[in-house]
């Protein structure tokens, strides 16, 4: 029994040993630096001003707060509404009809593109001058590329929404078409004979089946989009800005004071998607327990 | 009325289809076209400058095979950051390979104390952002001169690319059953022998998707690359986004076709094992 206790223990230390020293040491040292830590500039004290600064101070508070709202509605936009595009572009797709094997590779294309390439890709088509622009205008409804609305490097975050949608469409879309696979259609077939019209099919039989795993994608989704930096960096404009790329900014600023103020805004994104999750977990627990 | 019904959702699947696709066809256009000028949807003349300005094909006249030897021996940037993006991905991936096996055997075929505990720790660089680990661990390997090296940037490509490789494999071998191995061992097969011809042929298939994915994830990693590299480390993520911020269209979409081909090879070759059952496909949120 000790040899297979030590070779459980032989074989976990490794990439236990690469997650713990990399990743949650570098989370504890970015904590202690957001304290005021800061041996480089002989700072030993920890206090918590930086957070402080970055949330309530005159000179950034705007900045974080309008940060932070647009952080919330760009993940959940693009969260909810890759999931409706993937959820319709799934059920339609499962028919078979010319082109099948076509459609369900460019539906999944975006998958292993990387997230820079996609944003790279939306300027090409969204921008004022992009594909969609020089559409409108052949076909006469722009006249010059003032006259099209500005989808990137918006205020609203369109832009980042755009290229979540884009990229993220295709994960659900995958985890869908697996689930709806494996589920078959005698469970519509059944609710069709018992007169279930379609929306009665779609509301009552397929949605509850794939919820969990739409759900637990959407967790995913969620958690990237709100820590992630390459999308807004390209996508964003300066005032409202995503929170990762604020953080990231700070912590360039050459001013060694505004690097534990990165830090301390690192900390919070973290620490507002660890809320989430534990909060899904909990949810998800309590939902087993009642059933 | 039903068969209309039919038509209009097939139609639908087209023009989906068709927009999924305008960023590619754009990219296209952009890398191969010569004073794409606005109102134009089709440019008026093709060329190829732009992969002439990056140094990836020589100039006309000089397009033989000696030509573009020449060329890419005088190493342009391209060509170093796509050495040095697939070095770095090639090298994590197998390193993370090597090490995710034992303890994803363990972890898959035996039930012991913390065995929970231990998977939340090795999930959580999947779920919690990036920039939350790198700002701090950047300070720590400039102390410790990791930063700006190639070892510092392999290392921690690591962490994002190892607790998937482990979920993945993890999963791999829930479904193996090891009875086979005791089988060959009574048989006289020595442990290199069970492992080359029992382990390895039954953990491959999944093992080696695991792998492309695993380096895709590293293949993409912008952030990381920049703040460990500091610089120093040039890959194609880093090329395009530079690129792509100071705005030449034609430039940033030669390089973006290259930054992507792996990408899209890898899906070509996968994709009768992609799904989301696989568990193979939860790392691409990551990507």
């Amino acid at each position: 029994m000790g040899g297979e206790r030590l070779k459980i223990i032989l074989s976990l230390t490794p990439p236990l040993l690469i997650i713990i020293t990399l990743f949650f040491g570098g989370i504890f040292y970015g904590f202690l630096q957001s304290l005021g830590y800061q041996p480089a500039i002989g700072k030993y004290e920890l206090n918590f001003s930086a957070y402080y600064n970055v949330m309530f101070s005159e000179r950034y508070a705007k900045l974080f707060w309008s940060g932070l709202a647009l952080n919330l509605w760009v993940s959940f936009a693009s969260t909810f509404l890759a999931a409706v595009f993937a959820l319709f572009g799934a059920l339609a797709i499962r028919k078979t009809f010319i082109g099948k094997t076509l459609c369900n590779f460019i539906y999944s294309l975006n998958l292993p593109m990387p997230h820079l390439v996609v944003a790279v890709g939306m300027i090409f088509v969204f921008s004022q001058s992009g594909l969609l622009a020089r559409l409108a205008a052949q076909i006469g409804m722009i006249s010059s590329p003032g006259d099209f609305p500005v989808l990137v490097k918006d205020k609203y975050g369109f832009g980042i929404i755009l290229a979540y949608i884009w990229k993220e469409a295709a994960f659900f879309f995958i985890i869908l078409m697996s689930v709806l696979q494996s589920l078959g259609e005698n469970f519509e077939e059944l609710a069709q004979s018992l007169g279930a019209n379609r929306w009665q099919r779609f509301r009552y039989v397929i949605l509850p089946l794939v919820m969990p795993n739409l759900f637990s994608a959407s967790i995913i989704v969620f958690a990237f989009s709100f820590g992630a930096y390459e999308v807004p960096a390209l996508l964003g404009v300066i005032y409202p800005q995503m929170l990762p790329v604020m953080a990231f900014e700070f912590f360039l600023n050459p001013d060694l004071n505004a690097r534990s103020e990165g830090m301390a805004l690192s900390i919070i994104i973290a620490l507002i998607v660890m809320i989430l999750v534990v909060f899904y977990f909990w949810l998800t627990q309590a939902k087993i327990r009642k059933d | 009325m039903n068969n209309n019904l039919k038509r209009i959702n097939i139609y639908s699947i087209y023009l989906g289809a068709l927009i999924l696709i305008l960023p590619l066809i754009a990219f296209f256009i952009n890398a191969f076209s010569f004073r794409w000028f606005y109102p134009q949807i089709i440019p008026k003349e093709l060329s190829l400058q732009a992969w002439v300005r990056l140094k990836l094909i020589p100039k006309p006249g000089q397009r033989t095979f000696e030509g573009f030897l020449d060329l890419w021996a005088s190493n342009p940037t391209v060509i170093k950051a796509l050495v040095n993006s697939l070095t770095i991905g090639i090298l994590v991936t197998i390193v993370s390979i090597i090490i995710a096996l034992p303890a994803a055997r363990v972890l898959g075929l035996l039930n012991f104390r913390f065995k929970k505990l231990i998977i939340f720790i090795m999930v959580s660089p999947t779920i919690l952002p990036p920039i939350a680990f790198v700002l701090g661990l950047n300070i720590n390997f400039i102390s410790i001169g990791f930063s700006g090296s190639f070892f510092g940037v392999c290392l921690v490509h690591l962490v994002p690319i190892m607790p998937y490789v482990v979920l993945t494999m993890t999963g791999i071998f829930a479904n193996y059953n090891p009875d086979f191995e005791h089988q060959a061992r009574t048989l006289g097969a020595n442990k290199t022998t069970t492992f080359f011809q029992i382990t390895l042929p039954a953990i491959a298939p999944g093992m080696v998707v695991a792998a492309l994915f695993a380096f895709l994830v590293s293949w993409s990693q912008y952030l990381l690359t920049f703040l460990i590299g500091a610089g120093k480390v040039m890959t194609l993520p880093l090329l395009v986004f530079s690129t792509a911020s100071s705005g030449n269209p034609a430039l940033t979409a030669a390089i973006s076709i290259i930054f992507i081909f792996p990408a899209i090879l890898i899906l070509v070759f996968t994709s009768k094992f992609v799904s989301g059952q696989s568990g193979a496909t939860s790392g691409f949120g990551k990507i």
